[in-house]
């Protein structure tokens, strides 16, 4: 197109672009999100294969038969899983505009997430406390490094639920505020998904 | 408070160090005061420090290459010193210790901070010029990574002064690299400045994916990408499928060293090979990230200096795709002797040679590219028939290690090392000089000295092959790779060859830097006033040089895969708009910067076992995060006036020259 011809395509192309340029513009952050988590993904991937290998790397010590309590771990994921309903709800409720109801469902959110990690920890006190801690064999250094990296996440999932729980009651529920919750929510329910597989693979398959 | 931190740290009692320190120190001294006196503080930290424009991170990132170009030749000419020195009765000038940490710190350097930062410098110039945008995805993640990967360069220079740098070979295998064999701070600067050059590096990643999917102009389908641009995704794309891996990998390790696990240890149960596994999953296809952009590279210079469309686009698309692909099964054949069986071997071995298939496709595109071409021998084209030339053999090379039965004998020996410094300073590091004198007028306004860049060019290439190749013959011989002394005396003449040719090199580097004071000097003499100096095809030669901080007052349509050169053809480059628009820009910010100070603080601190100062730079990088985020004046508008005052000069400019 030749430009000084046709200035009227080109406004409209302009117009495209400005749009495009925009840096509200949600979709290209979600996408860029969405890529940043397949990356967050493969590190996953990486600590459940180190896992595979050493599973069976005991060392003479405790394995998962005789540490794993499945039904704590049970209550560990209905939290989880709860938590992550109650983020869909709050995101229901970001779709209506109803700013009350979305920041008490994120905080009820935070609660859950909060009493997950709790529970987490309680689990690895008493784990180390009966000398099955990281360092009495490879099995648990896998075990250790992965669930607390999951831990970890959740973790910093949980400090970003206190920004935007702030930042929606501080900001009107703009565009901004609107790409950040779906991001989040989308770290959320990730950490979810990363939960059932932790629960498959290192719990369900260590009491086997 | 300051953890293993103590003042016996700084090896004050080794005078090559302390030396190196003073020297550096007084440079140091000399820049801080140069500016302070011409008063640049402000415009340094205005317009390159806070700087979110692509154009001025990517010579940041340029910078930062050369800069550490500098460090990792010394490291070089260091080892092929010792090796000349170091036969029979000698003990060379360098005690073991100190030699180990040198060839690590050389392998890191380079292909962390050297080769990854040249690569990113140039995607950061070049791809949004090429795709007919104004700024990457993530401005500020863009500003961030340049900071982080600045950080990790840091950290390993400190570990020269302070403490001790890994002395494990690069890739840090354990058991080795265990507190138990390396109780010092040196792993562990290893580990930390990988991990917060990594981070970046992974940012980088996903912005230029972002950016090349969503921000190409209208009209740029896939199959309208520059050839440079394909390279640069697929190669973005690895980055953010392998770097997570490095950090899990080296997280991994960390565990082991500073929670007393059992990954990679030879006690109760750790396995040192799934280390070595998984670092190579990341580590084999990393190569490729740093070879694919350097194929753009070659593709774009020899198109133009041949003055002919390149042969074979969609071939050239195919085989930098299934490059992509096929380096992720190849990560065994670093460790053939591993013994997990014949049948293993024979499958990496042979998708080892599979992957020679599309290198020699785009080998023989350049080839016809060129062929009945009127070829222009610019520095740039000489760079890219050095490489077709330098490359070839090596990556023949390589087909040969892909044997598994030649790796039994070959691995760990010079022939190894022949082989890899082959295809990365006959690839990536030709690929990167050329794309500097290519694209440095487009980012400066201004061509660079011809004589300089052919000087360095023939110093590279003779340096090269003086260097490397009689590392080839004693690889055969059976010297392995690493020593600090021998007493076969048969080894030594070739030594002393290589010795000459890394010299060679040497003279090539200084060429270079002759070469930009040469060319700021002679700066009006060669400015490109067009702002296409090299009668070229792409979409970046559309706009001026410099080009202007928002790239195109207008974004192009695109109707053809050479868009300028169509645009030439017929007559409609270059016209004036007749109206201009206000332009939407990101605003500067300082927090990518003050956030890689605080990960300085962070890594610096790990490194020492301080773990409240840690805790501070943890709490300074996220804090600093969340206070950006509440931030929501991050973008402004470019009044139409401006454009238009911009581009009246622009265009009165180009009259000028016509």
């Amino acid at each position: 197109m030749n430009i000084s011809v046709l200035p009227r395509s080109v406004a409209t192309f302009e117009a495209s672009a400005a749009h495009h340029h925009e840096h509200d513009d949600g979709s290209m952050t979600v996408l860029g999100f969405w890529i940043y988590l397949m990356s967050d993904c493969l590190i996953f991937a990486c600590l459940f294969a180190t896992f595979g290998v050493l599973a069976e790397n005991v060392a003479g010590g405790p394995g998962g038969r005789e540490l794993f309590d499945l039904s704590y771990v049970a209550v560990e994921t209905v939290l989880l899983l709860a938590s992550s309903f109650t983020f869909g709800v709050a995101v229901l409720n970001l779709q209506t505009n109803r700013r009350g109801n979305v920041i008490a469902w994120l905080a009820i959110t935070f609660v859950l997430g909060a009493a997950f990690i709790n529970m987490e920890i309680r689990e690895f006190v008493h784990l180390i406390e009966e000398g099955a801690g990281p360092n009495r064999s490879a099995f648990l250094s896998a075990y250790f490094t992965l669930v607390g990296t999951h831990g970890l996440h959740v973790t910093a999932g949980l400090i970003w639920l206190a920004v935007m729980i702030h930042q929606a009651s501080h900001f009107e529920l703009d565009g901004v505020i609107r790409r950040r919750l779906a991001c989040l929510s989308l770290f959320w329910h990730f950490l979810d998904l990363v939960w059932i597989c932790v629960f498959t693979f290192v719990y369900l398959r260590g009491v086997l | 408070m300051l953890g293993k931190l103590s003042l016996s740290a700084v090896p004050l009692n080794e005078p090559i160090i302390t030396g190196t320190g003073i020297v550096v120190a007084i440079l140091g001294f000399t820049v801080l005061a140069l500016i302070t006196y011409y008063r640049k503080w402000g415009y340094l930290w205005s317009e390159w420090i806070t700087s979110v424009d692509h154009k001025k991170i990517g010579v940041m990132y340029f910078g930062l290459g050369l800069l550490m170009l500098l460090r990792g030749f010394a490291d070089a000419i260091m080892m092929r010193t010792q090796q000349a020195m170091a036969a029979n009765d000698a003990a060379g000038y360098l005690p073991p210790h100190h030699y180990d940490q040198i060839f690590t710190a050389h392998g890191v350097i380079m292909i962390f901070f050297v080769a990854t930062p040249f690569i990113i410098g140039l995607m950061n110039v070049v791809v949004p010029l090429q795709i007919g945008a104004r700024d990457v995805a993530y401005p500020f993640v863009n500003s961030l990574g340049f900071w982080l990967s600045a950080v990790g360069a840091a950290l390993v220079m400190v570990s020269m002064w302070v403490g001790d740098f890994a002395a494990t070979g690069w890739v840090a295998y354990p058991p080795l690299s265990e507190l138990e064999y390396s109780p010092t701070v040196g792993v562990d600067y290893f580990i930390w400045s990988l991990q917060v050059s990594g981070l970046g590096t992974t940012l980088t990643g996903i912005n230029f994916v972002v950016t090349i999917l969503r921000m190409r102009a209208p009209g740029m389908g896939f199959m309208k990408m520059p050839v440079f641009v394909w390279t640069a995704l697929i190669t973005n794309i690895l980055i953010v499928a392998i770097f997570p891996v490095l950090t899990a990998t080296l997280a991994l390790l960390a565990a082991d060293r500073y929670f007393g696990m059992h990954f990679f240890t030879n006690e109760l149960g750790g396995n040192a090979m799934m280390y070595i596994n998984l670092i190579w999953i990341w580590g084999h296809p990393e190569v490729y990230v740093l070879i694919l952009p350097c194929f753009g590279v070659f593709s774009e210079v020899i198109a133009t200096f041949s003055g002919k469309p390149l042969f074979g686009y969609k071939s050239m698309v195919y085989a930098t795709s299934s490059i992509g692909v096929l380096s992720f099964f190849v990560w065994l054949h670093h460790f053939f002797t591993m013994g997990s069986g014949a049948n293993v071997n024979a499958f990496f071995g042979i998708m080892t040679t599979i992957i020679s298939i599309p290198t020699g496709v785009k080998l023989f595109n350049w080839l016809f590219t060129m062929y009945r071409g009127r070829i222009r021998f610019h520095s740039a084209t000489l760079w890219t028939i050095g490489f077709m030339v330098t490359f070839a053999v090596g990556g023949m090379t390589g087909v040969l290690l892909a044997v598994p039965g030649a790796d039994f004998v070959l691995h760990n020996s010079l022939f190894l090392v022949a082989h890899f410094h082959n295809v990365i300073i006959g690839g990536v590091v030709y690929g990167c000089l050329a794309g500097m004198s290519f694209w440095f007028p487009k980012v400066f306004g201004f061509k660079l000295n011809e004589f300089w860049g052919k000087v360095s060019f023939w110093c590279w290439l003779v340096g090269y092959w003086l260097a490397f190749t009689p590392l080839y013959i004693l690889g055969f011989k059976g010297m392995t790779r690493r020593m600090n002394h021998y007493d076969l005396p048969d080894w030594h003449p070739y030594l002393i060859v290589a010795l000459v040719g890394a010299a060679i090199i040497g003279i090539g580097i200084i060429a270079i830097l002759i070469q930009f004071w040469v060319s700021i000097r002679d700066r009006e003499k060669n400015r490109d006033l067009t702002g296409d100096p090299w009668n070229a095809r792409s979409l970046e030669w559309s706009t001026a040089s410099p080009a202007p901080f928002y790239n195109f007052a207008h974004i192009p349509r695109i109707t053809s895969l050479e868009q300028h050169w169509e645009d030439k053809e017929l007559g409609r480059a270059w016209r004036s708009a007749s109206y201009y628009e206000d332009i939407h820009m990101p605003k500067n910010t300082a927090a990518g910067f003050v956030m890689g100070v605080f990960s300085f603080v962070l890594c610096f601190a790990l490194v020492w076992h301080m773990w409240a100062i840690a805790a501070v730079g943890l709490f300074g990088m996220v804090g600093t995060f969340i206070a950006r985020s509440y931030d929501r004046d991050t973008d402004y508008y470019v009044p139409a006036p401006e454009v238009a005052r911009i581009e009246r000069q622009r265009h009165a400019q180009i009259s000028k020259a016509v």
